[in-house]
C-alpha cells in the first residue's frame, strides 16, 4: 500500500524522531510511504484561534498535496482530528481525503490490521489518551492494544489520565494560570505512576507536559508512542 | 403589549436582534479573573472535591439508562424544533397560559423584565418577595432592582441563601455555593442570621436545620413570590420546575401572587415533550434518578394556590442567538450543569471568573453570544477544547464548535494578528515553509548546542516576554539539529 506520511509542522520542526520512527514502522511492516514535500500544516492553529481565513489556504494546500494517495498517516491526534472533523465543514472539497487521513494507531490497527509491529523497549510507560484522540478520533484503546505487544514494556496505568493537560493550542499562551494549574496535577499523576516514560500520540501535549515533567526535574522522559513502537531493544 | 423581536425567519433578517443586558458580561478577562482562583488553594480543593463527587455520580445513573443516547437525540431535536419554530410557539404559550388565567408579560431585556417585576410586586401592596433558586432572574439581577425599589428578595434555596447571606454571587449552576466548605458556611451563618444558635455545628444536617426555620418564617410571610422555570409548555401553558429541597413548592402554593420570570428558549412544543427532559435533566444535574420535587402550574386554579399568575417572558439578547444558526444550539442548554462539572477549566478557575451568571463551557458559549462577542471576547478561549463538556451535554450541544466559531468573531489582539498572520503566509507555501524550518533549525542551533553542553537538555528555561507565558510553567523544547524534511531528503 502506498503510504503518504503527513509529518505536522511540530513534528517537522522540532521532533523528527517521530517522523522517522513512524518510516521506520512502516516499512518494516513492507509497505512503502512517501513524504510528500509540498506538505505545511494542517491549519488547526489558526482555524481554533479565530483565524479561519488564514487557515484556509493550508486546508487547499493539504487537499492538492494529499489527494493522490490512498492512505495519509500523521502522528498527531490532534491534527488528524483538524483534518477529519473540521475540514469537511470548512472546504468540501476535502472530505475524501479526510476520510482517507489517519492517526498512526488507526493505520495500524484498522487498515492494516497489525498490532504486534515487532518492537522491544525494556522500560516502564504510562500512556496519556489526548483529548482530540480521545474525544474526537475515538481512538480508544487502540495505541494501548500497539504498546500491549511491545517486548519488555511494562506499562503502568496514569490517574484522571481522561483529563486534559491543560496545552490547548494557544490556550497555554493566553490563560497562562489555568493552563499551568492542569500542567501541574497532570505531572503530579504522571509522577505517581512510577513510570519512566510518559507516552503519548501528540507531540504538542508532550511537549506542553513533557515540559512540565523537566521544570521540575522529575525524570520522566515524554516520548512519542510510534518512537516506542519503532524501538527495537537497547533503551533509546 | 411590548414583544421581544424574536425573528421570524430564524436565518437573521436585516436588523440585527437587540443584545442582552444584566449580569452575563465579563468585568475582567477570563485569564485576569481566573489568577486569583488557581492561587486559592482552599477553592481549588473545595471545587476539585465537589466536582468530582458530583461528576461520578452523574457517570454512574447515566451508565444504568439503557438508552441513555437515544434520549439525548429526543433532547437535541425537540430543542432544534423549539428553536425554528420558537415565535409561533411563544405565540401559543401565551394563547393557552392566558386561557387557564395567568397574565403573560413579554421584556425585550433586563431592565423591562425588572421593571414589570417591580410593578407588580407594588401592584400587590407588598414589600417583600419569596424566590426560587432562578438563573434568569439572577441575569436580569432582579434582586438587585428589587431592592433599589425598597423591596426586599429573600432567596428560599439553600445554597442560594448561603450566597446571598455571604454576599457572594453563585460560583455554580446548580450548586450555587460549591466554593464554600461546611466550616465557611456554619461562619456565614453564625455571622448573618440572628436567630442561628451559637454553638452550631458543621454538620450538614444542623445547618440545613437553621437554614430551615430561618425560610420557615418567610415562606409564611410572604404574600409575592417569584420563581423561574425549568420548562414552559406551549400547548398547555404549563410551567415546570424541577428542584430538590421542596422550598420551591412552598414558594409556589403559598403566596397570593405568584410572578415567574421565563427565557423564551424554555418552551416545550408539548406537554408529552416533559418526558424526555424528566430523565435527562435529574441525571444530568445531580446525579439522581428523578429530583424529589416537580411542580408545574397551569395558570389559576380557584381556592387553590396563587391566584394570581403573571409570567415574564424574556428575550435578553436570545433572539440575537436564534438569529446565528451554529451557535443557536446554546438556546437548547436545560442548566443541568453537567458541563461545568467535567471541565477541567471551570475546576481550576472556579464560576466566578467567568463573570457571568453562566459559567463554565456553557457560559464561555452563552454569555459571548448574549452579549456581542466583543463584549466578552476573553470568554470563547476560557476552553481548550478538550471536548469533555460535549461529550456529557444531555441535550448534545456541540461546545468546542461554537468555541471555534465564537473565536472567528472575536475582536484579536493587534500583536497575535500580525504573528498569526505572517505564520499564516509562511505556512501556505511549501517553499517558504522549508526556507523558514531551514532558517529557525540554524538559528536555534548554537542555543541548543549550548544548552546541551550545561545540562544535556535541549529545552530552554527561560524566555521573554511573550515567550514568558510559555516558560513560567514548563521548558520549551528547541528545534532539533536536523529537521524531518532533511532527514527525508539525506536518506
Ligand atoms: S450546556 Fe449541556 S451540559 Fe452544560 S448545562 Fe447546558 S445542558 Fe447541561
Amino acid at each position: 500500500m502506498r503510504i503518504a506520511l503527513f509529518i505536522t509542522c511540530v513534528n517537522d520542526i522540532a521532533y523528527p524522531a517521530t517522523g522517522i520512527a513512524v518510516t521506520r514502522i512502516l516499512r518494516r511492516l513492507g509497505h512503502t510511504v512517501d513524504f510528500p514535500t509540498g506538505q505545511t500544516c494542517c491549519g488547526q492553529m489558526h482555524a481554533n484561534t479565530g483565524y479561519r481565513a488564514e487557515a484556509m489556504p493550508m486546508v487547499r494546500n493539504y487537499v492538492d498535496v494529499f489527494d493522490r494517495y490512498d492512505a495519509i498517516v500523521a502522528p498527531s491526534g490532534s491534527c488528524t482530528a483538524m483534518i477529519r472533523d473540521q475540514y469537511p465543514r470548512l472546504h468540501p472539497p476535502a472530505t475524501s481525503v479526510a476520510a482517507r487521513t489517519f492517526e498512526l494507531s488507526e493505520l495500524l490497527v484498522d487498515v492494516l490490521g497489525v498490532t504486534d509491529v515487532g518492537a522491544e523497549f525494556p522500560e516502564t510507560v504510562t500512556y496519556h489518551p489526548t483529548c482530540h484522540g480521545l474525544r474526537m478520533l475515538r481512538l480508544g484503546d487502540r495505541p494501548l492494544k500497539l504498546l500491549r505487544q511491545v517486548r519488555g514494556i511494562r506499562l503502568v496505568e496514569l490517574g484522571d489520565a481522561e483529563e486534559c493537560c491543560g496545552f490547548g493550542g494557544t490556550f497555554a499562551l493566553k490563560n497562562p494560570a489555568v493552563s499551568g494549574a492542569m500542567l501541574t496535577d497532570k505531572c503530579a499523576r504522571v509522577r505517581e505512576t512510577g513510570a519512566r516514560v510518559l507516552a503519548a500520540a501528540d507531540n504538542s501535549c508532550l511537549a506542553h507536559i513533557g515540559g512540565g515533567l523537566d521544570r521540575h526535574r522529575s525524570g520522566v522522559r515524554a516520548m512519542h508512542y510510534a518512537e516506542i513502537l519503532a524501538a527495537t531493544g537497547a533503551t533509546s | 403589549m411590548n414583544r421581544p423581536g424574536v425573528d421570524r425567519s430564524g436565518t437573521g433578517g436585516a436588523a440585527a436582534p437587540a443584545t442582552g443586558s444584566g449580569r452575563i458580561r465579563t468585568p475582567l478577562p477570563f485569564p485576569t479573573a481566573a489568577k486569583p482562583a488557581v492561587a486559592d488553594a482552599q477553592l481549588r480543593a473545595n471545587l476539585h472535591r465537589a466536582t468530582r463527587t458530583i461528576r461520578a455520580k452523574r457517570a454512574r445513573v447515566v451508565d444504568e439508562v439503557p438508552d441513555w443516547e437515544a434520549l439525548r437525540d429526543a433532547g437535541s431535536a425537540i430543542k432544534a424544533d423549539v428553536q425554528r419554530r420558537l415565535p409561533e410557539l411563544l405565540e401559543q404559550f401565551e394563547a393557552s397560559a392566558t386561557a387557564a388565567g395567568a397574565t403573560v408579560h413579554w421584556a425585550r431585556d433586563a431592565a423591562e423584565a425588572c421593571r414589570i417585576v417591580v410593578a407588580l410586586t407594588r401592584a400587590a401592596g407588598a414589600d417583600e418577595v419569596v424566590k426560587v433558586k432562578s438563573m434568569a432572574t439572577q441575569e436580569i439581577e432582579l434582586n438587585e432592582a428589587l431592592e433599589a425599589a425598597g423591596i426586599a428578595a429573600y432567596e428560599t434555596d439553600l445554597a442560594e441563601l448561603i450566597v446571598q447571606l455571604g454576599e457572594d454571587t453563585p460560583s455554580h449552576i446548580l450548586v450555587p455555593a460549591i466554593h464554600y466548605n461546611r466550616a465557611q458556611i456554619r461562619e456565614i451563618f453564625q455571622r448573618r442570621m440572628p436567630d442561628a444558635p451559637p454553638d452550631l455545628s458543621d454538620e450538614p444536617a444542623a445547618l440545613a436545620e437553621v437554614a430551615r426555620a430561618h425560610l420557615r418564617r418567610r415562606f409564611l410571610s410572604a404574600r409575592v413570590a417569584v420563581s423561574g422555570a425549568n420548562f414552559a409548555i406551549a400547548d398547555t401553558g404549563t410551567l415546570v420546575v424541577v428542584e430538590s429541597e421542596g422550598n420551591g413548592r412552598m414558594c409556589l402554593t403559598l403566596p397570593e401572587t405568584l410572578i415567574s420570570v421565563v427565557g423564551v428558549e424554555k418552551l416545550l412544543p408539548t406537554f408529552t415533550d416533559l418526558e424526555v427532559f424528566l430523565q435527562l435533566l435529574p441525571r444530568s444535574s445531580t446525579g439522581e434518578r428523578m429530583n424529589p420535587y416537580t411542580s408545574m402550574w397551569t395558570g389559576v386554579t380557584p381556592n387553590d394556590g396563587p391566584q394570581a399568575v403573571h409570567v415574564v417572558l424574556v428575550d435578553n439578547g436570545r433572539s440575537a442567538v436564534l438569529a446565528d444558526p451554529v451557535g443557536r444550539p446554546a438556546l437548547s442548554c436545560i442548566r443541568c450543569s453537567a458541563c461545568l462539572n467535567v471541565c477541567p477549566v471551570y475546576e481550576r478557575a472556579g464560576g466566578h471568573a467567568y463573570g457571568s451568571v453562566y459559567p463554565g463551557p456553557i457560559g464561555a458559549i452563552l454569555s459571548p453570544q448574549l452579549t456581542g462577542v466583543a463584549d466578552n471576547a476573553s470568554l470563547p478561549y476560557a476552553s481548550t477544547l478538550c471536548g469533555a463538556c460535549y461529550d456529557v451535554c444531555p441535550v448534545k450541544i456541540n461546545i468546542p464548535e461554537i468555541l471555534v466559531h465564537l473565536r472567528q468573531q472575536a475582536p484579536h489582539p493587534v500583536a497575535e494578528k500580525a504573528t498569526m498572520r505572517v505564520l499564516a503566509w509562511v505556512m501556505r507555501s511549501p517553499r517558504r515553509w522549508a526556507t523558514a524550518l531551514r532558517l529557525a533549525r540554524v538559528g536555534a542551533g548554537p542555543l541548543g548546542a549550548y544548552r546541551e553542553r550545561r545540562s544535556g537538555a535541549r529545552t530552554l528555561r527561560r524566555l521573554p516576554w511573550p515567550a514568558s507565558a510559555w516558560t513560567r510553567s514548563r521548558d520549551l523544547p528547541l528545534p532539533a539539529p536536523q529537521t524531518f524534511r532533511e532527514w527525508w531528503e539525506k536518506q
